[in-house]
């Protein structure tokens, strides 16, 4: 095989989440009463660009063979703290963002730390610190209310340009300055080894923990990303028990139609987020064919349940039996 | 002593030594603990009626902690408990409105809606091999959104007939609720189920290895399937019991009960990569997190407080006994 077949094996996931996205995104303008506009694109892109960050999130644990069950919560809890803190001066709101990234990042390291030097399963883990991170998002906002800094969250959910969507642009910046460096860097290399066969990396003497550790603590903080950028949506904090657990969900949908394995070591951050953008755009496709919106939970529902049995064809490739007992 | 010889050791002692698990014995102790606070708290705490209250509460909860229990032990996990409870009430109490056949059929129409979901859940882990905490996330989704588009967004109108309140809140034997000798006649049967038959015996085997249980002519699949579908009907029941004690069906009222069940498992002992635990353990951990929830609300703690705690003392509980062996 010459080279860049090896590079299209390896790349297939995200090419066809990105196909997947594409032939979405077609029947969805073509049908959008607007058309495509720059105004429709934007509004996609502000939604697409949440679940985006947050499947960001979900890839750089799954990558691990973990998962993490509280990113919507600590979405949820970025939120509400952003609510708080990203007001005022340039200077004042610049610390708020930081505050708000660092508090992402603490609770990732956080859930890293247990899972980790604790040694518990990510699952369990997760849960109970979806928890505690729910908790306090119900400390901070009892009720919804808030406010945000509203010349950053108009510029940030605006237009560059009058054609470009801002929240696009941010998004790119993320993955060129986070998860390009971290996926060529050692860690992120082990983090990918750690994900398919934990005890030939170990054997091979790769950083483990450390790598674990920093797909954990990134993890954070780009749920947090996503949490700071529905501020700047809403204006508001909001502790919504159903909307974290509808991220976390969500965030599990994209990172499957991404192509990312969720054995781990397989996928990229790039599918996820074609992933998350195509599975908003099938949930928004509802209405612009006029469909009843009580019908969104069930149809997005059925296609997350289509696109985790899709997994199953691998099925029909194996030889051995055995093999279906990993 | 490496962990297999342990097992092999302690399968030979007497049932109730080998009972005797360091994690079960914690929960006790920390139960005694919680019932001691308590009693400082209040005096009334340590009544036969209060108690009695406590276990009959703990009871709905022990009823869908069962069924999570045996798909843990598999080594596996059912995500979708929120909205099988949901779907058991809302189905249960929808049945009712059809006439004295719905009434007479309502409990266990709910049971079998359950076992539904719990048959997509058995079929995709066990055939389509898809890991177990993404299709029960799928189902829950699915199950939510079948739920929103029968009750349009809204909770059901229709109340719970009286076999589902007779359930919950009734006394057959005077001075015992129903739900209590309802949780003790299921916690009898699994118990049953897991020690003295085929069936249980192979689950606790699939837990440990399943390829290794395949190998020794094990129907993995067919065992891992039936598993589900016993934790979707006992989810439902759970969520018809629920339904009777409140006389009807809600939107999210099953979203409570996934961590507690969880928990209750977990801090029971059950290891979360299956193949060992004990149903005891789980009583344990059942009336432990009924009791950290009672005594949170007779302190008056809000939410937010009770979500941290709840959190803060699974973790904890979890790091004391709950770790896996190092890579070494």
């Amino acid at each position: 095989m010459t080279e860049w077949r090896y590079w299209l094996a390896e790349q297939r996931g995200t090419l066809l989440s990105l196909g997947i996205f594409i032939v979405m995104f077609i029947i969805y303008t073509s049908n959008h009463p607007a058309g495509l506009t720059a105004n429709v694109v934007q509004t996609a892109s502000n939604k697409g660009v949440l679940l985006a960050f947050v499947a960001m999130a979900q890839t750089l644990v799954v990558l691990t063979a973990g998962i993490d069950l509280s990113v919507g919560m600590i979405f949820v809890l970025t939120n509400c703290l952003a609510s708080w803190l990203v007001v005022g001066t340039g200077i004042e709101t610049a610390v708020g963002v930081v505050a708000v990234l660092g508090t992402g990042a603490l609770c990732g390291a956080l859930n890293g730390a247990i899972v980790i030097f604790g040694r518990l399963q990510p699952i369990v883990t997760t849960i109970a610190t979806g928890a505690i991170y729910f908790g306090l998002a119900l400390l901070l906002r009892p009720f919804p209310g808030g406010s945000v800094n509203e010349h950053l969250a108009d510029a940030l959910t605006g237009k560059l340009f009058g054609v470009v969507p801002a929240s696009l642009v941010v998004l790119l910046a993320v993955v060129l300055l986070v998860w390009v460096p971290f996926s060529r860097s050692v860690l992120g290399r082990a983090a990918y080894a750690s994900g398919s066969s934990e005890i030939a990396a170990y054997m091979s003497g790769m950083p483990l923990l450390r790598a674990k550790f920093a797909a954990y603590t990134l993890a954070g903080t780009l749920a947090a990303m996503g949490g700071l950028f529905l501020t700047f949506f809403t204006y508001t904090g909001e502790a919504a028990l159903a909307s974290g657990n509808a991220y976390t969900l969500f965030s599990i949908a994209a990172v499957v139609l991404g192509g990312v394995s969720l054995y781990g070591g397989r996928g990229s951050a790039i599918g996820a987020i074609f992933g998350a953008l195509a599975f908003r755009t099938i949930g928004d496709l509802l209405f612009v064919f006029d469909f009843d919106p009580l019908w969104q939970p069930l149809f997005q529902g059925v296609v997350l349940l289509l696109a985790v049995s899709l997994g199953a064809f691998g099925l029909f490739r194996v030889r051995n039996r055995l093999d279906w007992f990993q | 002593m490496s962990d297999t010889t342990m097992d092999r050791l302690t399968s030979r002692m007497p049932k109730l030594l080998r009972r005797a698990d360091p994690a079960v014995v914690t929960a006790f102790a920390c139960i005694i603990l919680l019932l001691f606070l308590g009693s400082l708290y209040s005096s009334s705490f340590l009544s036969p009626a209060y108690l009695l209250q406590q276990l009959k509460v703990a009871s709905f909860l022990g009823v869908i902690a069962t069924g999570m229990m045996l798909v843990i032990l598999l080594g596996h996990i059912d995500l979708s408990v929120p909205w099988t409870v949901a779907v058991g009430a809302m189905m249960g109490c929808a049945a009712a409105a059809y006439g004295p056949v719905g009434v007479a059929l309502a409990v266990p129409f709910g049971i079998v809606c359950g076992m539904m979901i719990g048959l997509v859940n058995g079929i995709g882990v066990a055939y389509l091999r898809i890991p177990a905490m993404i299709v029960t996330l799928a189902t829950n989704a699915v199950a939510q959104g079948l739920m929103v588009v029968y009750t349009g967004g809204f909770s059901p109108q229709d109340s719970a007939p009286d076999s589902m309140r007779y359930l919950a809140t009734g006394f057959t034997i005077p001075g015992i609720p129903n739900a209590v000798i309802i949780w003790a006649v299921i916690g009898a049967i699994m118990v049953f189920l897991l020690t003295r038959t085929s069936f249980g015996r192979s689950v606790y085997g699939i837990g440990n290895r399943e390829r290794a249980a395949y190998l020794s002519g094990i129907d993995t699949r067919r065992i891992v399937m039936t598993a589900f579908v016993i934790a979707g009907g006992l989810s439902a029941f759970g969520g018809v019991l629920l339904a009777g004690y409140a006389s009807k069906a809600s939107q999210s009222m099953g979203d409570e009960y996934l961590l507690p069940a969880i928990a209750a498992v977990v801090l029971g002992g059950t290891s979360i990569l299956g193949g060992r635990g004990s149903y005891l353990g789980t009583v344990a951990g059942v009336i432990l997190i009924t009791l950290l929830q009672s005594i949170l609300s007779v302190m008056q703690m809000p939410e937010a407080g009770r979500q941290i705690i709840y959190g803060v003392v699974i973790v904890v509980m979890l790091l004391l006994y709950g770790r896996t062996p190092a890579n070494r």
